[in-house]
Parts: C-alpha cells; sequence; structure tokens
C-alpha cells in the first residue's frame, strides 16, 4: 500500500456539486505529494461547506497514509451535513480515516499558557527582575562560598575525607597541562611590553627603563591577570561542563542518595587544586614574560641579560612579586567557585548547560577584573 | 517498489577495535512484518540497529534495506532511503533545543515541501497518535516524563509515514499499563499503515503482543529466526531459558 519516490503519482480531486453532492479523490494522498494540493482542498472545503455532501467515491484513490487520512479528514469536519457515505474505500483507507477522525476529536486537557506580555510595563518588570536576580546571584555565590569553605575546613580537620586522588587529578588537568599555553602567551604579552616602553621611552633615550616597565607591569598586574583569565577561558568553562553533564545524567543526584556530599566530592579538590595551581601558573607566567621582554630588549634594543637581571634586581623591589603572588590563589579561588557553582546550577537540557557554561566564563572575568581592582586600591592605600 | 524482502543482512562483521559484535550475521526481515530482536544483553542488538540504518560502518559484509546497498550508497540515495524509515532511539534522541512539535516537524522540513501550517497541523495529529495531547508539543523534551518522551520519539519517528520503522527498546522503563498501550499502539499502526517493523526489546511481554517473527541474537550471530510458538521448540538454552522462565511463561499465556 506504501509507494515512494518516482512510482508516485499526484492527487487530485473533482467535486460534482447538486442534491447529492459527490467527492472524488485520485491518486497518492501520501505526505509526499500533498504539498501542492492543500490549499486548493481547504479551499474546496471553505467553499462549499453548507453543501450536503453524500457520497466520498475513494475508488481511485491509490495510497494512502495518515497524513493524506488527516486532509481528506478535515475537509470532511468543515462539511455541515455530516460524513458522507465511503464508496470504493479499501478496508484500510477506512481504518486511516476513522482513526484520524478520533484524534482530531480527541478531548484535550491542556494546562493553562501564562502569557508574555510585551508592554512598558512588562519592560520595567522584566529590568526589575533581572537586577533582583543579579543581586540573588551575587548572595548565591557567596553562600556556596561559605559552604565551600566549611566542607575544606572539614576536610582540614579530618584528611580521610578530603578526594585526594581528584585533588591531584585536577592538579594535572587544570594546572600542569595548561603550563605551555600559560607560558606561550605570557612570553608574547613580556615582547609585547617591552615593545610599546621601547618605542615611547626611546622618544627620551632611556630605554634602559624597559627593565622597569617589564619589571612592574609584569609583576605587579599583567602576570597574575593574564593567567587568570587564560584559566577563566581554559579551566572554568570546563569545570562548569563537566559538573553541568553530569548533573543532566544525574550523577549528582546519585552522589547525594549514596551519601556522598558534592561539596566534598566534587568542589572541594577542584577548589584546593586551584587555590595550589594557579600561584604556581602565575610564577611560570611571570617568568616567562620577563623572559619575553628580556628577548626584546637583548635583540632590538641591545640591553645584555646580564645588565638587564642586574637592573632588574637593583630597581624592582621583591614587594612587587609577592604583590602579584598574593592574588594569584584568590583568582583560583573565585575561578573554581563560579565554575563549580554554575555546573551544579545546570538543568536537564542542553541550553541549559551552554547558558551556564558561558555565565560561568562572564562571571569568572568579571570577578577577577573587579578582585584585581580591588587589590590595586588596597595595595595603593597600604603605600606599597 | 515492492520487495518480499525489506532488509536484508548478509555475512554481516561489525567490531569495535578488536572486540567483534557481530561475525558471519544472516538475518532477512520481511516487508509487512513486526520482527523483533531478542537476545541476551551486550548481545549486539542496537549495534545491528545501528549497522542496518547506517550509523555504524561493519567491517565486513552486506547491508540491503528495500533493495539498496546501505553501506555503499551514495549521499543523495542515503537521503532517499532515509525517507523511507523511521528511528526511534533508546532515550528517545529527541532534540533538546527544539520542542516537541518542532522535532516531529524537523522530518518533514527535510524531506517534504509541504507549507508551515499544514505541517504544524501534521504534527500535532502525529503528536496525538502516539498518544500524547496536543499541548505536549508545545514542551520541550526535558518537561516530559519519560514515557512521554518516548511517544514523542515516536511521533518524530513516524513524521513522514515511513514504510519501515526501527525501534530500539520502545518499552524499557514504562509501567506496564503504558506499555502494554504502548505495544497496541504500535501494533495498531503497523496494521493500519502496512509497516515493517524493526524491534528490538527485552520485553517477553512486547514481543507475544506485537511480533510476527522474532530473531534471537547470541554468539555474534542469529542463533534463532522463527515464530514464538517455533522458538519456544529450539533446543538453545538461552532461547528454553527466555521463553521456559516465569516471565516468558506468563507473557505467552497472556497473549494466548
Amino acid at each position: 500500500m506504501l509507494k515512494s519516490g518516482e512510482h508516485l503519482s499526484a492527487p487530485s480531486f473533482e467535486y460534482f456539486e447538486g442534491e447529492n453532492a459527490r467527492l472524488v479523490l485520485q491518486g497518492d494522498w501520501v505526505v509526499a505529494t500533498l504539498a501542492g494540493l492543500d490549499q486548493a482542498f481547504r479551499k474546496l472545503a471553505e467553499a462549499h461547506g453548507h453543501d450536503a455532501l453524500k457520497q466520498l467515491d475513494l475508488t481511485e484513490l491509490e495510497s494512502l497514509d495518515t497524513a493524506g487520512a488527516y486532509l481528506i479528514d478535515r475537509a470532511l469536519r468543515s462539511f455541515q451535513s455530516g460524513d458522507p457515505a465511503f464508496v470504493g474505500a479499501k478496508p484500510e483507507a477506512v481504518a486511516l480515516l476513522q482513526q484520524a477522525r478520533t484524534l482530531a476529536t480527541q478531548e484535550e486537557h491542556a494546562p493553562p499558557v501564562p502569557t508574555e506580555g510585551h508592554g512598558f510595563i512588562d519592560l520595567l518588570e522584566r529590568t526589575g527582575r533581572n537586577a533582583k536576580n543579579m543581586w540573588d546571584e551575587t548572595l548565591e555565590t557567596l553562600s556556596f562560598f561559605g559552604a565551600t569553605l566549611i566542607a575544606i575546613s572539614s576536610a582540614v580537620w579530618r584528611p580521610t575525607k578530603m578526594r585526594w586522588t581528584a585533588l591531584v587529578s585536577v592538579m594535572e588537568d587544570a594546572g600542569l597541562d595548561a603550563v605551555p599555553i600559560i607560558a606561550f602567551l605570557s612570553f608574547f604579552v613580556g615582547m609585547v611590553v617591552a615593545f610599546i616602553g621601547a618605542t615611547t621611552l626611546a622618544q627620551f633615550g632611556a630605554t634602559i627603563f624597559v627593565v622597569e616597565l617589564v619589571g612592574f607591569g609584569v609583576l605587579r598586574e599583567l602576570g597574575g591577570v593574564l593567567v587568570a583569565i587564560i584559566i577563566a577561558g581554559r579551566t572554568n568553562s570546563a569545570f562548569t561542563a563537566q559538573i553541568g553533564a553530569m548533573k543532566m545524567r544525574q550523577e549528582i543526584d546519585a552522589m547525594q542518595t549514596l551519601g556522598l556530599d558534592p561539596m566534598h566530592v566534587i568542589v572541594a579538590p577542584r577548589v584546593l587544586a586551584m587555590m595550589i595551581m594557579v600561584p604556581v601558573l602565575t610564577f611560570i607566567g611571570m617568568l616567562t614574560a620577563i623572559a619575553g621582554g628580556m628577548t626584546v630588549g637583548w635583540l632590538i634594543l641591545d640591553i645584555n641579560p646580564t645588565v638587564f637581571f642586574n637592573r632588574l634586581q637593583e630597581n624592582v623591589p621583591i614587594d612587587q612579586f609577592w604583590i602579584g603572588m598574593s592574588k594569584a590563589p584568590v583568582f583560583g579561588l573565585a575561578i573554581a567557585l563560579i565554575g563549580c557553582r554554575q555546573g551544579l546550577e545546570v538543568g536537564g537540557s542542553v541550553q541549559s548547560l551552554g547558558h551556564h557554561t558561558t555565565k560561568s566564563v562572564v562571571q569568572a572575568l568579571f570577578s577577577i577584573i573587579v578582585i584585581d581592582a580591588c587589590f590595586a586600591l588596597f595595595y595603593q592605600e597600604l603605600g606599597l | 517498489m515492492t520487495h518480499e524482502i525489506a532488509i536484508k543482512v548478509r555475512g554481516l562483521k561489525t567490531a569495535y577495535g578488536t572486540h567483534v559484535v557481530h561475525e558471519n550475521l544472516d538475518l532477512d526481515v520481511r516487508s509487512g512484518e513486526v520482527m523483533g530482536i531478542i537476545g541476551p544483553s551486550g548481545c549486539g542488538k542496537s549495534v545491528l540497529l545501528r549497522a542496518i540504518t547506517g550509523l555504524k560502518k561493519p567491517a565486513a559484509g552486506a547491508v540491503d534495506v528495500f533493495g539498496q546497498d546501505v553501506i555503499h550508497l551514495q549521499d543523495a540515495d542515503v537521503a532517499a532511503l532515509q525517507r523511507l524509515w523511521g528511528i526511534m532511539f533508546q532515550d528517545g534522541a529527541l532534540f533538546s533545543n527544539l520542542t516537541v512539535r518542532e522535532n516531529v516537524m524537523v522530518p518533514m522540513k527535510e524531506h517534504t515541501s509541504l507549507h508551515l501550517p499544514l505541517m504544524k497541523e501534521l504534527a500535532d495529529q502525529k503528536i496525538r497518535m502516539s498518544g500524547l495531547e496536543t499541548w505536549a508539543g508545545r514542551k520541550y523534551p526535558s518537561d516530559l516524563s519519560g514515557g512521554m518522551r518516548k511517544r514523542a520519539a515516536l511521533a518524530r519517528a513516524l513524521a513522514l509515514d515511513p514504510p519501515l520503522l526501527f525501534l530500539d527498546e520502545p518499552t524499557a522503563g514504562l509501567d506496564p499499563i503504558t506499555a502494554a498501550g504502548f505495544d497496541q499502539l504500535i501494533r495498531d499502526l503497523q496494521k493500519s499503515l502496512g509497516l515493517t517493523v524493526f524491534l528490538v526489546t527485552h520485553d517477553v511481554d512486547t514481543l507475544a503482543v506485537t511480533c510476527d517473527r522474532i530473531a534471537v541474537l547470541g554468539d555474534k550471530r542469529v542463533l534463532a529466526v522463527g515464530t514464538m510458538d517455533e522458538l519456544r521448540r529450539e533446543p538453545h538454552p538461552w532461547i528454553q531459558d527466555y521463553f521456559g522462565g516465569p516471565r516468558g511463561r506468563g507473557a505467552i499465556m497472556g497473549a494466548g
């Protein structure tokens, strides 16, 4: 009964008006052929809805599927005279038409749909809602921070509760494996800083001050922030995606029912690992950035590496290094917290995963800059 | 384009790395029959389905669907062949970024030139046909229960009224009443649409109610093919256990 492709003949219909109106259907009424017929058939039913349709002739109907049956049934329902007699119908066709009728007239128990407004008041409402959401989000992140602190401190009292394997594994994934990209990018940023300094300082004949520029810039600000931003893009998103996928597959639920606290199993090792590894990476980043600056100094400005190092030692106090390093664990903490929290917020759908991963990276970048600004203010006040 | 044999598998060998799933597997599915595929867990029932639908490239052998060699088909012919089958995956595999109705419309958009309003009406009809109410079409798959998702997946598989339907564990994870309703639905649709159904299942009740013939997979090949009564006379120990066990007997008595 079912055919396909070029073997199909186009469906068509003929309507005979009159006392005993008759509708004759021909050809294959299947989903592949119906495209051209829909409009005309709908119009027929609209135009002749008041006629008394007495006969439906299906003798020349070659094949019928549920789509065709739906179309025919829709037309029959628009005739107010009740159903016509089927002539020459195959039993399968009658069964399909009956099925279509049953489906079309099924009772519905639809739940009410909330309507969404687009007016000015609604705009205000949405704005207010978003502002409140932002505030809630901040509060929730802080409360998540608190819960993490509890989880970590309980691991300090009872070290057996800490997942050491997970900790080391995250340290490798997020720390060691990130060394090449951190080293590479920091090197180039160090070069760029030296170049910027070289062109400007050359006007005063003070190219030697490139050493101070690279030293202060990289140690105090650039090294730490650059590493944090790379890690926010690389690891924070990975955390969210990973935990979000676990959430989607109900692994987190399974953990909870087995008496495993996700805060201990998932969050604590990641947060600790990042607090350890981001300072290490920052150190590596600072070294390579200075190496980048030194390379430019040596090759382009004729500053000998020995001179570069001596000047660096004399004129850039070690405090600058500690200022830079002091921010690194805080960056690591913020990145891991936001990544884990957004991962745990993921719902059941794929969009929610994408939405929260985006949110996670955005929040991480935002918090890095804000934290850095706070530190800058703080050290300024201290007079360092 | 009528073929006595809808699916013809000859000498099929599939392997993942060194792990051979099927070796020298032969199977015929006749047009218009419901062929149940059973076998112990891990015997490659779903892999066989993947091999037949071209998702898994076999290491050796031939697969013909409606007389066309699935493995060596050109892209255009693959598209033509895909029109002829609907697949319902184990977990539904609905697109989670689309509503149920949009999910059902995907194959229509891809393979037909229907107008949007008609397409929507037809999608609603398919949704009702699979036992859901029309409003479920507005929902996203993640808002539905497991049983409703299966029905939505069936609706998508039926979107183009394909003559061949692949069902992977259609009743797994459903309550017995819903499952029985689903079995009946498959049987009714198969009868009214003249479908050929390739049904992978663990459910003895589903077999008893829906299947014309059953193929038993095991030892990397088809152990036996036949009606339920024929299979019960097979001496193979696994088949004896399967149909002779308490669940098997219950299902057979229920169906008889």
